[in-house]
């Protein structure tokens, strides 16, 4: 048995250790805001946060991640209410939307981390895949987080 | 048509929202679960829609959402005609059974070619009006006067003489009873609504991960299954292994096919596992004697040969001698994979009487076919749940992975989910068609044009499907002998070359190739003129003032021609019609020191004719072009002993935010009858304009793409 603690629950899974995180959520957890679509590191749609920090779960085994507080998709906000998922909808950011729980969650670890990126900044974090091309509306939402937090 | 007051309603709505945009509160939910069909507690009041007592209405979409729009642009357009309140408003996929049952109420349910808009504007108009007459007609019923007296606004019914007036759920049901005769639509100078930057529907849910995709549904004794295909496409299965895994935790099975294995277990990490331990022994048959280099030669061996001639005019080979002066190139563009974010995969319950398939198909009544004819059981039963798409761009209109996972589930008698990993769909793919291709062209001794040459050679598609096909694939040959110019002479032929790959059609299909191979050419055309390539193309384009129009806008917004740049940078251009919208772009290209080419700006002007919605109207054209920047500057699948080498997506680059230009788009719309596509038209025309950039910069034409495999420097 694995214990994860996962949006702020502890749960136990009976898997091989060696298990991508992913597949633990998506296959045992029913948690399938993350995505699938490369399964090696390369394109960030399986984004978790870990402690905070954006993690490719589809190249972290399970095992690895029992001490940390997992985030996914479902749990960043009861209602879609966090500040970077506002923004996107406000920028109509999404097509097909497949990337975009991996780009919210990074966004939200760089916004964790960096109060006001510079564009540099910004690209330098979100190195995400959006094979539909939304990168310039993923780039105004995330400065309008940081700009919208410097005015309250 | 008399909507005034709804006008204002709208334009109030605008300034207190602070923007340009319809602004709400509270996002309208487009359903999480797509397919599912709303309760019967609503009153349908024809095949498109229903209206809730509560006045909200349910718009039904016949296309599939892959995310260029449609889940908000159609139900805007039933929107205009219904004067519905678009707040009201929610969405789901119209009932691909009920559209076999019925004998197709929802006309075509197929999504390709950018037609969304172009071929269902106008059956979507006739429902939304037909459904706002029936209201009208229902409340002067029950007003007793007549319906000419009444007039239907922003969700109400409202009789002229008297203050009374129904709200649309008020009247709904008797709405749902009530017979009308013709009905007339709008043009596009009396929209309202259509024009407006509209935000997506189907956003709130991608936000917070509640939209299901094919590979998110779970059903109760759900398993899974993996597939591993003959690593040449085509081999076959000689014998497999499988007591190598039969105890490894949750396997279930393997399942042996004429050209794959699939396993079943209870996850997919399992099943996974299986199929990449399981030992296969393959026939991999001759096609494992090719490479990408061999086949390429046999492209141009065939370039050589005569082709079948698709349009001329002119003594072609006398000009041609008499030329002052030729120029002659050849082109060439590489197989290449769709890489859509998600891999291919669909669910599937097959049971004694019925079938149920759940996956985000581009053309879900042909998925049903399939089912069908695999199982056996008649269209009327199989049940298609449309899923959102993790992007398509072609490759989810193919029947391939749906044949797959109805063979599994109706080996293994459960529902299955079976998906290909970005590995098999990268190598058991269908491709976009590889082409190679020569240009002539000859002028008099005042550099004037006399006449033009071109020989295509392409892996044709429909000859994929029907080896029986008689003369030329027009899909192959898009953009090439019907392009927009004046020649004074010409001679375009076409040639045939299939080989062990299967290819498809890929986001703009012809046209990315062969407007990358045109627009390059009269690149090189302007060049040996001593013309400048913007007013080259113009004097081509002189009988086109649509084309003409887009190139102002283009010349105006680009700064072209007056804007200083350094040594290693040049600004590029390219112009192509497809689906019926032309665009013409410029793109700012700098060559770096180490050679690496970056695209810094993207200037786009764009005729589609008419816009539904400015918003997704955009967020296209800057995908398409990115789509389109990926192929130019990254894309190509190798071949090495029949075998695919670009697996995954560390191979197949994918252009990433970093390296992502700052894109304008100006709408150059021409109005009138035009309503040209927006998912496709701006894929084709980025590739040559950053080559013709490029050309500017380092004096090098790009004839063989990708852009990366050149090395690149600075003109001295
Ligand atoms: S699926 Fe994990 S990085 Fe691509
Ligand atoms: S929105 Fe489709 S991949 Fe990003």
């Amino acid at each position: 048995m694995i214990q994860l603690n996962i949006n702020d629950q502890a749960v136990e899974v009976d898997v091989a250790p060696d298990t991508p995180l992913l597949w633990v959520l998506r296959d045992n957890l029913n948690l399938t805001g993350s995505k699938y679509a490369c399964g090696i590191g390369q394109c960030g749609a399986c984004t978790v946060l870990m402690n905070g920090h954006a993690v490719r779960s589809c190249a972290t085994a399970v095992s690895d991640a029992t001490n940390y507080d997992i985030v996914t998709i479902e749990g960043l906000s009861e209602d879609a209410s966090h500040p970077v998922q506002l923004a996107w909808i406000e920028e109509d950011v999404p097509q097909c939307g497949y990337c975009q729980s991996g780009q919210i969650l990074t966004a939200v670890a760089l916004l964790n981390d960096k109060s006001n990126p510079t564009d540099e900044e910004i690209e330098a974090a979100m190195t995400n895949i959006c094979r539909c091309g939304t990168y310039s509306k993923i780039r105004k939402a995330v400065k309008k987080v940081a700009r919208e937090r410097g005015e309250v | 048509m008399t909507s005034l007051t709804r006008r204002s309603f709208v334009q109030a709505s605008l300034s207190s929202a602070g923007g340009l945009i319809l602004s709400f509160s509270v996002p309208v939910l487009a359903s999480r679960r797509p397919w599912q069909q709303s309760d019967s507690a609503a009153s349908e009041i024809n095949a498109w829609l229903t209206i809730d007592p509560d006045d909200s209405i349910v718009i039904r979409v016949a296309q599939s959402e892959m995310g260029q729009g449609v889940m908000t642009a159609l139900p805007m357009i039933i929107a205009e005609e219904l004067e519905a309140d678009w707040r009201k408003v929610t969405v789901e996929y119209a009932d691909v059974n009920r559209q076999i049952r019925e004998g197709q109420p929802y006309g075509r349910m197929w999504t390709g070619g950018s037609m969304a808009v172009s071929h269902s504007r106008e059956f979507l108009q006739l429902a939304g009006a037909e459904a706002r007459e029936r209201l009208i007609k229902a409340a002067a019923e029950t007003w007793v006067v007549s319906a000419s007296e009444c007039y239907a606004d922003y969700g109400r019914v409202h009789h002229r003489g008297s203050n009374r007036s129904f709200s649309y759920g008020e009247v709904a049901p008797l709405a749902a009873r009530v017979n009308v005769a013709n009905v007339d639509i709008k043009i596009p100078d009396e929209f309202n609504f259509l024009g407006l930057p509209t935000r997506r529907l189907d956003v709130p849910a991608k936000v917070d991960g509640s939209a299901v995709y094919s590979m998110d549904v779970r059903l109760p004794d759900m398993v899974y299954a993996a597939v591993k295909h003959s690593p040449v496409p085509g081999g076959q299965v000689r014998s497999i292994r499988i007591n190598a895994i039969r105890n490894q935790p949750g396997f279930i099975k393997a399942m042996r096919m004429e050209s794959a294995v699939a396993i079943v277990a209870e996850t997919f990490w399992q099943a996974k596992k299986g199929a990449d331990e399981l030992p296969v022994y393959w026939d991999f048959g001759e096609a494992e004697k090719s490479f990408s280099d061999t086949i390429k030669q046999e492209f141009f061996d065939q370039l050589g040969e005569r082709g079948e001639v698709m349009s001329e005019k002119g003594e072609i080979v006398a000009l041609m001698d008499n030329a002052e002066k030729s120029i002659e190139s050849d082109y060439f563009a590489p197989y290449l994979a769709h890489a859509a974010m998600e891999p291919l995969n669909a669910t599937v319950h097959v049971q004694a009487e019925r079938v149920d398939i759940w996956v985000g198909h581009q053309n879900p009544e042909y998925a049903v076919q399939i089912v069908s004819e695999v199982t056996g059981i008649r269209p009327e039963n199989v049940y298609l749940h449309n899923c959102h798409i993790g992007g398509g761009f072609g490759r989810r209109s193919h029947g391939d992975f749906v044949e797959e996972a109805t063979r599994i589930a109706m080996d293994v008698g459960r529902p299955v989910q079976m998906i290909w990993t970005r590995e098999e769909e990268m190598r058991a793919g269908a491709y976009r068609p590889m082409s190679a291709m020569r240009f002539k062209a000859g002028f008099d001794i005042s550099k004037k044009l006399v006449a033009i040459t071109n020989h295509s050679v392409t892996h044709s598609i429909r000859y994929d499907q029907d080896p029986e096909m008689e003369g030329i694939d027009s899909s192959s040959v898009q953009g090439l002998h019907n392009h927009p110019y004046m020649f004074p002479a010409w001679e375009f032929s076409h040639s045939r070359k299939n080989t062990h790959l299967t290819s498809w059609w890929w986001r703009s299909v012809g046209s990315s190739i062969n407007a990358w191979a045109m627009e390059c050419f009269v690149d090189e055309m302007a060049v040996a003129a001593d013309k400048d390539p913007m007013a080259y193309r113009r004097r081509l384009l002189q009988m086109q003032p649509d084309y003409l129009d887009v190139l102002d806008v283009l010349e105006q917004e680009s700064g072209w021609g007056k804007t200083e740049l350094p040594k290693d940078t040049a600004m590029g251009m390219a112009i192509h019609e497809s689906c019926g919208t032309i665009v013409a772009i410029v793109a700012e290209v700098t060559v770096e020191s180490t050679g690496s080419v970056r695209v810094n700006k993207v200037t786009a002007a764009v005729d589609c004719g008419n816009l539904v919605n400015p918003m997704t109207a955009e967020e296209q054209v800057e995908g398409a072009i990115l789509f389109g920047l990926t192929a130019a500057l990254y894309g190509k699948l190798t071949v090495e002993n029949g075998q695919i080498l670009e697996d995954n997506l560390d191979t197949y680059e994918i252009i990433r935010m970093h390296e992502a230009p700052e894109i304008k788009i100006h709408w150059a719309l021409s109005g009138a009858g035009r309503w040209g596509g927006l998912g496709e038209p701006a894929t084709p025309v980025i590739a040559p304009a950053v080559c013709n950039a490029i050309y500017k910069i380092t004096g090098r034409r790009i004839r063989s793409l990708p852009i990366k495999d050149y090395y690149l420097q600075v003109r001295r």
